[in-house]
């Protein structure tokens, strides 16, 4: 490990000032989408049961398939996140530690 | 088929589901003998040394979140109101994204043990670790109630040998061997075979009932309409009152991302990656094992018959019980039932394992000790405290015998959303927070979920008999949370703490970069 002055400089860095950013940019918009996405249903339970009423099917109805579909999303909410922090985020990471 | 009258061998005594609970104890008990042997040091005790895989940690992520509860519970919701059920489980997922994008890799990055260790990171440590421990065996104390009340009662119903004291002294001994002997190793294990028997048992359950429909789950779904109407298709009383159903959603969703024994499970993995790689495995199992209680649910509405169930419990916790010994005979529900039972062992283990280390690890040594403790003096303490929180926990169970306890697991929920996780995350990232500030955000966080939850219709109206209730929601988190952020944000504000900001440009090379990560 180099001096603490030279961490001080790795830390003011505009590198790893971009990644920090970028972390929280994708960790707090994906956030934002799961809030909005899970609370939206909860709303549309509460204010919108016809529309989730309509069938598209026999008895199939579209609140059906939207809370099937919320349990995947969320799931590939999660995926897309490890995807982006394991091919992008690391390889920052990993260049920045090179310096170190 | 006759549907008003169902022959069924539950509550009697199936030997087959005797035979296979004591397979499941006697391999899991090896497994804490093997353990024992690599059970030394503070990081094997605590956490594995380190040695889980990002995919192990996933599934038994999965087992420590999987409990009997939500297996028979949502289950027997679904059964008995249909797409309600459905809502009340996505709550349960969708803490799961949460974890991944906002606190797997900090907290697996800054902390060693606990989560209290990333508080604690640039705050200062007797306050915090305090604090953080009121949160943390708050949280346990309520869970380890529900959970072995439901085990009390769900084995009285599996095993009609057995007494409702007999059972909580025999989950609270076997548990107590895991956690005693094995330390992580073995919980994280016996998690890891719960978590395949459940899911895989479960599974099975799905195939079998789906049979009977072509393999159809449109089929199984239109049959429930025809049976029951289009109602238990589309929402019903669940979100009556939509800022309940907030409360509620809120609770679950930010809870999961601040429960102890969830959390501590991060530092069984090597780093932050396999850590992230855990999160991403658990969120796809029981998001699978949550689409599967629904078609297990449905299956045992349109099979069974919901006047059936109900005749065994109003709530219908027995439907996924009655549903498999319809599709599978009763060798089948002997293997569910003994697959419930371990269940319950395995979460029960999990829970007392997080909160021995709070006792140990946070009180104790950083706190009596003041951080001065030697690795074999801090072992012994950390297992003193799992034999002590162990009997905690039978007394627990044997106390609230026939009472309802149902609410306990929404205020633990709660309480962790409003006491754990604010602190936790404002800590990851606000550079102003003061140890002031998190040590009363976790005091209100927790104080006001417990002080609501009894003004509140859970149980003013529902326990306490009362016409109506001071506080109008069921679940407290609505108001609990956002006074947990403000206080922390308002006393940080009111007491700086320029050596803690200092600190938090240094924790940087270590919550990113992973320098230094134990």
């Amino acid at each position: 490990m180099k001096s603490t002055e030279q961490v001080h400089q790795i830390l003011e860095s505009a590198e790893f000032k971009k990644m920090v950013s970028q972390r929280w940019s994708v960790a707090l918009f994906l956030t934002a989408l799961m809030l909005v996405v899970y609370l939206g249903f909860i709303f549309a339970v509460a204010f919108a049961k016809d529309f989730l009423a309509t069938k598209i099917g026999l008895h199939i109805n579209i609140g059906l398939i939207l809370g099937v579909g919320i349990i995947i999303f969320s799931w590939l909410l999660t995926g897309i996140y490890v995807y982006w922090a394991n091919n992008r985020y690391d390889k920052t990471v990993g260049e920045i530690k090179k310096k170190i | 088929m006759n549907l008003l009258q169902i022959q069924t061998t539950l509550g009697q005594t199936e030997p087959i589901s005797v035979i296979m609970f004591f397979i499941f104890v006697a391999i899991t008990l090896y497994i804490t003998y093997w353990a024992a042997k690599k059970t030394k040091t503070t990081s094997e005790f605590y956490a594995a040394g380190r040695s889980v895989t990002g995919f192990q940690n996933g599934l038994a992520l999965a087992g420590d979140y999987m409990s009997a509860a939500s297996f028979l519970g949502i289950a027997g919701m679904v059964a008995m109101k249909g797409y309600d059920g459905l809502i009340y489980s996505i709550g349960f997922l969708v803490g799961w994204p949460i974890i991944t994008f906002l606190i797997a890799e900090p907290l697996r990055n800054l902390g060693k043990y606990t989560f209290a260790d990333v508080l604690a990171y640039r705050l200062q440590q007797k306050p915090i670790r305090i604090a953080a421990s009121i949160g943390t065996l708050l949280t346990i104390t309520f869970y380890l109630i529900a959970q072995m009340v439901g085990a009390g009662s769900l084995i009285k119903t599996l095993f009609p040998f057995l007494s409702y004291e007999m059972a909580v002294i025999i989950v609270g001994c076997v548990m107590i061997a895991y956690v005693l002997f094995g330390g992580m190793l073995a919980t994280t294990w016996v998690q890891i075979i719960k978590a395949v028997l459940l899911l895989g048992g479960a599974s099975i359950l799905v195939v079998m009932t789906l049979l009977e429909f072509g393999f159809s789950p449109v089929e199984l779904f239109n049959q429930a309409a025809e049976k029951y109407t289009d109602t238990v298709l589309s929402a019903g009383s669940y979100v009556s009152n939509p800022f309940d159903a907030v409360s509620l959603g809120l609770a679950l969703m930010l809870g999961t991302a601040g429960l102890p024994h969830i959390l501590m499970r991060f530092y069984t993995v090597p780093d932050a990656k396999a850590a992230r790689t855990s999160v991403f495995v658990a969120t796809g199992f029981i998001g699978y094992f949550y689409i599967l209680t629904f078609i297990i649910g449905f299956g045992a509405m349109v099979l069974v018959g919901q006047e059936n169930i109900g005749t065994f419990d109003k709530g219908g916790n027995m439907a996924a019980l009655l549903l498999s010994e319809n599709v599978g005979g009763s060798i089948f529900l002997g293997f569910i039932a003994a697959v419930a039972f371990a269940t319950i062992l395995a979460v029960v283990a999990g829970l007392t394992l997080s909160g021995a280390t709070a006792i140990s690890h946070d009180l104790y040594v950083n706190v009596i000790k003041k951080g001065k403790s030697d690795e074999a003096g801090e072992v012994k303490v950390a297992k003193r405290a799992t034999l002590a929180l162990g009997i905690f926990a039978i007394l627990l169970g044997l106390i609230f015998k026939g009472q309802n306890v149902a609410f306990m697991v929404g205020l633990a929920f709660a309480i962790a959303a409003s006491a754990n996780f604010p602190s936790l995350l404002l800590s990851i990232l606000w550079k102003k927070l003061t140890t002031k500030g998190t040590a009363a955000s976790i005091i209100v966080g927790s104080s006001s979920a417990i002080l609501l939850i009894i003004l509140s219709p859970t149980i003013m109206v529902d326990i306490l008999k009362y016409e109506t209730a001071i506080f109008p929601l069921k679940n407290p988190a609505l108001i609990s949370i956002p006074a947990s952020f403000l206080t922390a944000w308002i006393v940080s504000l009111m007491s700086k703490e320029p050596a803690a900001e200092a600190k938090f440009e240094k924790e940087k090379l270590r919550s990113y970069l992973g320098v230094g990560a134990e």
